[in-house]
């Protein structure tokens, strides 16, 4: 589908349009911060922020989602119900998500959809129906660090449709059948407006100042870098508590309990993570990462050695710089990860 | 502000160098915006990384805590008013020897508030704050402003009632006022001010966009229990996820196990990813035991504290 | 399709106390839906989760054989919260079961080769699993020799004693069974795994050594096969982490790039020196 125009004055028409088909959420300024929001109205919806404050990954993994209830059913042939929670009622779609993301989430499919048996259904259900349509950074952070990360500014990946804006109007680049279903009975964009697109992206692209170098971390072994001395120092301030791992789009560690109430019950999973002492500990008492140095040590091996290994070169990081700005302590992955690949 | 960095440098040097500590504990330049943070000094040349500014938000006591046993020898340590009654509060539980901690005494100058002057520029990415005298200067790609400190400290720097430290080695530069003229027992009026099931929903309110990452507690130096309560699976005392009930009992069982300990660092508020006023849940509880036992936590390493001891004539109209 | 968060239900079958302190007990689970029993397609090594409503689930290694039937073998250790409960269930109780999980141990490249299989305490269950497979007729001419050590504290913790009395009876392997000191009544052999190793001196030509147990034993046992010439590639070792979720999303038990409870448990002690030793 050729690239199609939006008058930004005929946006509430265009997303009234979609609500009758999807429930519509984009970034709105909520208690003063850039987050996500149903649309009710369309003068709400954000263009000049950087990112939402915490990641949209909720919409997939909620923080708390119920997987299934229980019941115990004694005229029951089996003695009890157990039931999966019913999947999404409505599609979903989620605009001006940005492509950091969306991109997040195309790295985990990876993780949640690997086979039959690793199957997650309650984030494969959410994902097959929400669209995601993106909008291009025009304006990156000082902590975006995205071009590093397999991502940019412009980045499509894991995302239906990319919009741009270009001032009073909208340049909207369907890349699925979804995005098309988007982008369908719009006008054809110009070809000054694709120029000014492109012209958009790389001035994007030339503003984003950090970098991170990754070849000596993609060359050098699990085990070579896992003993680099550089760990001794880079735990020592960390608090241990999950900020980098909940704000982060990537991260997606979950615990698992069971909860009742008399005869019924549900089973529950939680966001956890790899920072809590007690996530890996052992019935026993043993604790296969007991220090504080391999807990910090298996997050950032995780995102930068471990996915990439298993995942075709893949990176568990998108660059959004959300632990940059909001670690307590100011552990920055940029020099972390510049400190593993020295 | 730059002497007294200057000062903590040459002295973290000295001491290094003369083997007198293996460790000087005080802050470096963040990365971000008003972010400096805790440092670990452990050679001379380190010691000019340390630094001191109105962005120092953690509390350093914390760092005395939580570490391997002989991981650090003697350590020294900068501290202000609020991190040195920190410092006595471990030491009257037991939880650091007091000749193991070599204190470099700071005034406070009061810490800012990021968040304070984020909403000054509603959405708008800041670049770089410098410190000029009283004033912030804040950049942005297309401002540059300039702040008095004092409209955007943290809300605990403007009721701190002891900006010096009360227990020190070495002082790092003059003893100055011991407050900023706030009052303390005004945090926690609005509290007062409201009926039960007012009060019930304003904390609600404020505990409703906690995502549970525990920063509060983590940044906090009373917060030294081996399993925190929160994380005990048998028994259970606390469900996992984010419902209502189990992201309040959190909080309220986190603050009553600050009672009669909190020295209102605001560290809590400072680590907080969501902006959660949490010192405020303690401060009805400080009020209190201020009013009942004349107590302020850390401010005297003699002095007893109420929850630890008994006294035929201990006030308890208010068990019920 | 099926979501596999969901765990089949099954009837506790059976459910003896397997240990002489009383803290082991072994569970034979029957499918509830028969259907879902022949879809139950798991390879010794291969582990479920025990699904307890209402507690949670434990990742426990099936101590049954394929070659055995539908029904599920498990022997559970009462450390948690999850045993502790799966402990007071009875016969007739209903559970659920959550599999099967995990890789196995590398059956069909061990064709043709000689098994060394080397257990300590109850981390014999998935082996006793192997031992049924191997021995059973459709399956045993395609091994060389089989070699079975296993070795617990104290006769009354050993598992299995029917089983490995038989395997013993049959001649089809030789077995030997250890206890660690002296005890009225025991006439077998008497000495730590690792010693009763030596004393076997398995040859490394042509074989595979499938060993499980606690951790002193295997960094005893370790030694003794270097010393009899055992290459990394030989050995063949399961390992036990912290799990949840039990098929490679939920985080915890990864020792380094790999889950163990996917890519594992079963590992090559060459795999394993290539890794950071966080199990």
């Amino acid at each position: 589908m050729a690239d199609k125009i939006l008058a930004k004055d005929k946006l509430g028409d265009f997303l009234g349009k979609l609500q009758a088909d999807y429930e519509v959420y984009a970034p709105q300024e909520v208690e003063g911060k850039p987050q996500w929001a149903p649309v009710e109205e369309s003068d709400k919806v954000l263009w000049d922020f950087s990112n939402t404050h915490t990641s949209p990954k909720d919409f997939f993994f909620p923080q708390t989602e119920i997987m299934m209830r229980f019941k115990n059913v004694q005229d029951h042939e089996n003695g009890m119900v157990m039931e999966a929670e019913p999947p999404l009622a409505n599609k979903r779609l989620l605009f001006n998500i940005r492509p950091c993301d969306a991109k997040a989430f195309q790295v985990l499919d990876l993780i949640f959809v690997q086979d039959e048996m690793t199957n997650d259904l309650f984030w494969k259900d959410k994902r097959d129906k929400t669209t995601l349509v993106g909008l291009a950074c025009s304006d990156p952070c000082p902590s975006c660090f995205c071009t590093s990360m397999n991502c940019g500014p412009a980045s499509t990946t894991g995302l239906d449709a990319l919009v741009f804006d270009l001032g009073d109007k909208l340049l909207v680049r369907a890349l699925t059948e979804k995005g098309e279903a988007v982008a369908e009975g719009l006008d054809d964009a110009a070809e000054a407006d694709q120029a000014a697109a492109e012209e958009q992206t790389k001035a994007a692209e030339a503003q984003i100042s950090s970098s991170v170098g990754m070849d000596k971390v993609n060359e050098r072994s699990v085990m070579e870098l896992y003993e680099a001395g550089m760990w001794d120092r880079v735990y020592e301030n960390c608090l241990n508590c999950g900020t980098c791992t909940y704000v982060c789009p990537t991260c997606h560690c979950f615990d698992i309990q069971d909860e009742t109430q008399g005869e019924s019950g549900r089973r529950v999973r939680n966001w956890d993570n790899c920072m809590s002492w007690l996530f890996t500990m052992h019935g026993t008492g043993h604790n296969p990462r007991g220090a504080k140095k391999d807990r910090v040590r298996q997050r950032f091996m995780h995102k930068f050695k471990y996915i990439p290994v298993k995942r075709d070169g893949e990176i568990g990081c998108v660059g959004c710089g959300r632990c940059v700005l909001l670690c307590p302590v100011n552990i920055d992955v940029r020099r972390v990860v510049n400190d593993m690949n020295a | 502000m730059e002497a007294v960095a200057q000062k903590i440098r040459e002295t973290a040097a000295k001491l290094l160098s003369e083997g007198k500590v293996d460790c000087v504990i005080g802050y470096a330049q963040g990365t971000v915006p008003m972010r400096d943070y805790p440092y670990f000094a452990y050679t001379p040349e380190e010691a000019q990384n340390l630094t001191w500014s109105p962005f120092c938000c953690n509390n350093l006591a914390n760092f005395l805590i939580r570490r391997p046993k002989g991981e650090i020898g003697k350590v020294a340590i900068v501290a202000q008013g609020c991190v040195s009654r920190s410092i006595v509060g471990l030491i009257k539980e037991n939880q650091i020897a007091r000749e193991d901690v070599y204190i470099l005494g700071v005034p406070s100058p009061g810490m800012v508030d990021r968040r304070k002057v984020q909403d000054r520029f509603p959405l708008k990415t800041i670049t770089e704050v410098t410190v000029d005298g009283e004033d912030l200067v804040v950049k942005g790609k297309d401002f540059e402003e300039r702040i008095p400190q004092k409209e955007v400290r943290r809300d605990n720097c403007y009721t701190c009632v002891q900006r010096n430290p009360v227990i020190v080695d070495e002082m790092m530069g003059e003893e100055g006022p011991s407050d900023w003229g706030g009052n303390i027992d005004a945090v926690a009026a609005p509290w007062e001010k409201l009926e039960p099931g007012e009060r019930w929903e304003a904390f609600i309110d404020e505990v409703d966009s906690c995502i549970r990452c525990y920063a509060c507690r983590d940044a906090c130096p009373l917060c030294y229990c081996h399993v925190c309560f929160v994380d005990e699976a048998m028994p259970q005392w606390c469900g996992k996820t984010q419902d209502e009930a189990d992201v309040a009992t959190f909080h309220i069982l986190r603050a009553f196990h600050c009672a009669g300990r909190c020295t209102d660092c605001g560290a809590c508020e400072s680590a907080c990813p969501q902006g959660i006023k949490v010192r405020r849940f303690t401060s009805k509880i400080e009020k209190d035991i201020r009013e009942l036992y004349d107590y302020s936590p850390g401010m005297d390493l003699e002095a007893t504290p109420p929850l630890s001891v008994y006294r035929p004539n201990d006030p308890q109209e208010f068990i019920k | 399709m099926r979501n596999t968060y969901v765990p089949y239900p099954v009837r506790i079958k059976k459910a003896e106390v397997a240990t002489e302190d009383k803290q082991l007990k072994t569970f034979l689970l029957e499918f509830i839906n028969e259907q879902e029993g022949e879809d139950f397609n798991y390879i010794p090594g291969q582990f479920a989760e025990l699904s307890v409503s209402g507690y949670g689930e434990i990742p426990i290694g099936i101590a049954s054989s394929p070659t055995e039937g539908n029904d599920l073998l498990f022997t559970v250790n009462k450390v948690g919260s999850v045993s502790t409960q799966l402990h007071n269930m009875n016969e007739g109780d209903i559970m659920g079961v959550r599999g099967p999980l995990g890789n196995s141990y590398p059956l069909s490249e061990m064709e043709g080769k000689n098994i060394v299989i080397v257990a300590g305490g109850f981390a014999v269950t998935t082996l006793r699993s192997t031992m049924i497979w191997l021995l059973d007729p459709a399956n045993r001419s395609k091994y060389g020799d089989i070699t079975f050590i296993y070795g617990a504290r104290t006769p009354g913790l050993l598992l299995y004693e029917e089983e490995w009395r038989q395997w013993r009876e049959s001649g089809q392997a030789n077995v030997n069974i250890t206890i660690d000191r002296e005890a009225e009544g025991w006439d077998g052999l008497v000495g730590f795994v690792p010693t009763v190793c030596e004393e076997v001196a398995p040859k490394p030509d042509n074989a595979v050594a499938l060993i499980c147990g606690p951790p002193v034993m295997i960094r005893f046992t370790q030694p003794v096969f270097d010393k009899l010439g055992w290459q990394p590639e030989q050995i063949v070792m399961s390992l036990e982490n912290r799990m949840k979720c039990g098929i490679g999303i939920c985080g915890r038990c990864n020792v380094g790039p790999e889950y163990v409870c996917k890519d594992g448990p079963v590992f090559t002690k060459a795999h394993l020196d290539q890794l950071p030793k966080e199990y």
